[in-house]
């Protein structure tokens, strides 16, 4: 692949080329190595995170996945010293050069609703529900960008406009009990745009949302990324989603990235079993009715994790080598741009057989 | 296995079915005063051994409906009959009778279940109530019989719920539903709170358990991909109405009403790969108290004509198809697909 030169500025990147995704060699925005968070339960600390390492490029759209209690929320909260005192957070999460764990709160203050922005999945939660929306905007444009009364007003009223709420003037004076779930959804998001964020972290940001208001927060979201080039951590349980939004997706189990892959290529033939598994389980609208694919049982709770591969209880491919000790993630063999953490990869991902000299005899007779 | 239409009465029959509530809204003193149409006057007949898919938004009437059909709710017009006869909504005697032959299953496992009691003893607990001429033995015997066809072990049996994955809560929930051998089970979102991989075991279940006993089926999910896999029809509700009703390769595959397309395209699939074209509806859905007049999608249907905004489209019937949308006809007679224009379709490929 050619090596394109860091771009500019993130608008640059987009007007070159909207639809490539972030050059491959530009140093990441945001690292994350080796992050852990234990969670104090009492008596003693147990480990909800165990080591996730993950990157995240200028301009790119990363989907996280994987089931509930995987510990994709938690990854960001704990990069963003979110998970207050019963964590202990471990491991490193660069940020544009700077180590975010064990920053001054003032630093990651600064940092959070400004150049890394959040939205959960619950909107009207999230928001205040004793303040006028404009004035909460208006906080956030204050703290990150210095303006207030008219200019903040203004600006404000302008997010809104952006973000597809009509009549922003008049919403910008009302609660979020009076707004619906899209608009409420659509207000964290202009709140989320005050601070002119490079990271949007959005932790399933549609899941409380039909399904026709989901695809139009979706386009939004689509398009304030090409408009302003901030990279998109999405975070959700649904594959679809990923799939229609993701650059790279990162899918999680038991507290681990287990795989990690361009989109296409992982939809189109997961390494993982556990990945395989996932997509082969999902009925699907298109192609022919099939009796679903199941992985029995069920994750294991994180207390009780086995000593090996924390999939094992449940892999039809489960082998002595996989019981040991956790796989680590490690590149996939011929498919060095996608990365696994299974101890038999060699003998999953097999290349193809060429074909039997058996058969090639046969048509000769 | 596709029931039989021809040769018997339908199971269950809804015949102008409506529950309209009285609300007040903000605006004048006490509020102003308003009806909240919940449902709003529905059709539709379930043959024995069928399942019937529900789809739409929330708070098209989906729960509703599910309420009136087992009597929970009183409708406010129409009525529903189950084998022929009213259903009653009294929660007396005669309710009680009817209510060992339908059986309910919920979104929420560990709300349906008692904390309190073994789950042996919950599966039993239909038994308890409505056979008790069989003895205790027989009840254990069969409470067992139960746990094994939904694939928990024996030893699970002394277990309470909060020691059980949502997946096998969700399998006491089922166990407990067949008991008494229903004809009917009303299925509200039964695996929306649960995981893929449990989505699937669970979804399986149903689909073996329904070959084995034979049961009929209201299905309800949000989810197309779910009622495709179950559903042998699919009815598509807005508003408190039915808006199209078909098998589900007709109404996923060739989706006749511009809601119903719109849905379809929106729905998220990883087999449909990036930044595929999608039809993205304007508007927030309206609000069931304050329906549009005409036809209730006309505000944000991308191709309603003026006739839309004063003229309600009547769901007309062909076969087994069924449609509500006056763009929904086909030149020749029949139906075709409501012909939406290119502007409304976004997200293609670059
Ligand atoms: N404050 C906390 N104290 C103790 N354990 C916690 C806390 N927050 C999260 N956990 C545990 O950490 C693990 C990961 O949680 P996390 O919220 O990241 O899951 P998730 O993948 O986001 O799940 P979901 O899809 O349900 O949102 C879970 O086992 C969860 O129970
Ligand atoms: S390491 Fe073993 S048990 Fe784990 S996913 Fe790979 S094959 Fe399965
Ligand atoms: S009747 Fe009119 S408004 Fe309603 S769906 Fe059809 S075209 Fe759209
Ligand atoms: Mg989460």
């Amino acid at each position: 692949m050619p090596t394109a030169p860091l771009p500019a500025s993130p608008r640059d990147l987009h007007g070159a080329s909207p639809a490539a995704g972030p050059a491959p060699s530009a140093a990441p925005l945001a690292t994350l190595r080796g992050l852990t968070v234990d969670f104090d339960i009492g008596e003693r600390y147990v480990r909800a995170l165990h080591g996730v390492d993950l990157t995240i490029a200028r301009g790119e759209t990363l989907g996280v996945v994987g089931e509930s209690g995987c510990g994709k929320s938690i990854t960001w909260l704990a990069a963003l010293g979110l998970l207050g005192p019963g964590a202990r957070v471990g491991g490193s999460a660069v940020f544009d050069g700077q180590e975010l764990i064990g920053m001054r709160p003032r630093g990651l203050d600064r940092l959070r609703g400004g150049r890394i922005a959040l939205i959960f999945q619950d909107p009207a939660s999230a928001l205040n529900p004793v303040q006028r929306i404009g004035r909460q905007i208006g906080e956030s444009l204050a703290l990150h960008r210095g303006l207030r009364g008219r200019a903040a007003r203004d600006e404000a009223r302008r997010l809104l406009d952006r973000v597809g709420i009509a009549n922003a003037a008049q919403r910008l004076d009302e609660y979020p009990h009076e707004l619906s779930g899209g608009m409420n959804q659509r207000v964290m998001i202009a709140m989320a745009l005050a601070g002119e964020p490079d990271l949007l972290i959005a932790d399933e940001p549609t899941t409380a949302l039909d399904a026709t208001i989901q695809a139009q927060i979706l386009d939004l979201l689509r398009d304030l990324q090409a408009e302003s080039g901030m990279a998109l951590a999405l975070i959700s349980h649904d594959l679809g989603v990923i799939a229609d939004m993701a650059d790279r997706v990162a899918v999680m189990y038991s507290g681990r990235v287990i795989e990690e892959a361009p989109a296409g290529r992982l939809f189109a033939a997961p390494a993982h079993p556990y990945a395989r598994g996932l997509l082969a389980a999902l009925p699907d609208i298109e192609g022919p009715k099939r009796r679903l694919e199941t992985i029995p049982g069920s994750v294991p709770p994180p207390h009780a994790l086995p000593p090996g591969c924390a999939f094992a209880a449940r892999c039809p491919h489960v082998d002595g080598v996989c019981e040991t000790a956790p796989p680590p993630l490690r590149p996939v063999p011929g498919a060095p741009a996608r990365r696994a953490a299974c101890a038999r990869l060699e003998a999953l991902v097999r290349p193809p057989e060429p074909a039997p000299v058996l058969q090639r005899q046969e048509q000769r007779a | 296995m596709s029931p039989d239409l021809a040769s018997s009465e339908p199971l269950l029959t809804a015949r102008g079915l409506a529950r309209h509530y009285g609300v007040r809204l903000p605006g004048g003193l006490m509020g102003r005063r308003a009806t909240l149409k919940a449902v709003d006057g529905i059709d539709f007949d379930l043959a024995r051994g069928e399942i019937l898919g529900l789809v739409g938004e929330s708070g098209c009437g989906k729960s509703t409906t599910a309420k009136l059909v087992l009597g929970h709710v009183a409708p406010s017009a129409g009525e529903v009959r189950f084998d022929g006869a009213p259903v009653p909504v009294d929660h007396g005697g005669d309710w009680r009778r009817l209510r060992r032959r339908m059986q309910m299953i919920y979104q929420d496992p560990l709300g349906a279940l008692d904390r309190r009691l073994p789950i042996a003893a919950q599966i039993a607990e239909p038994l308890q109530i409505h056979r008790p001429d069989l003895s205790r033995a027989d009840r254990g015997a069969r409470a067992a019989e139960l746990m094994r066809a939904v694939g928990l072990r024996p030893d699970q049996a002394a277990r309470y719920p909060h020691e059980l994955s949502g997946g096998q809560r969700q399998r006491v929930v089922i166990a407990r539903a067949l008991a008494l051998d229903p004809e009917l089970l009303v299925c509200d979102e039964p695996v929306s709170a649960l995981d893929v991989s449990v989505q699937a075991q669970v979804l399986n279940l149903l689909e073996d358990l329904r070959a084995r006993t034979g049961f009929a089926a209201l299905f309800i999910s949000h989810d197309l991909k779910v009622v495709r896999q179950m559903a042998d029809r699919v009815a598509v509700m807005y508003l408190g109405r039915i808006v199209e009703e078909g098998s589900p390769e007709e109404v996923l595959h060739r989706p006749l009403h511009p809601y119903t397309q719109a849905l379809v395209s929106a729905a998220p699939s990883p087999h449909a790969g990036r930044r595929r074209a999608r039809i993205v509806l304007r508007g927030d859905p309206p609000n069931p108290v304050e329906a549009p007049a005409g036809c209730s999608f006309h505000p944000r249907c991308p191709v309603a004509v003026a006739r839309c905004r004063t003229e309600r489209p009547p769901l007309l019937r062909e076969g087994r198809r069924a449609v509500a949308c006056h763009l929904a006809q086909a030149a020749g007679g029949g139906f075709a697909p409501a012909p939406l224009p290119s502007a409304a379709v976004s997200g293609a490929a670059a």
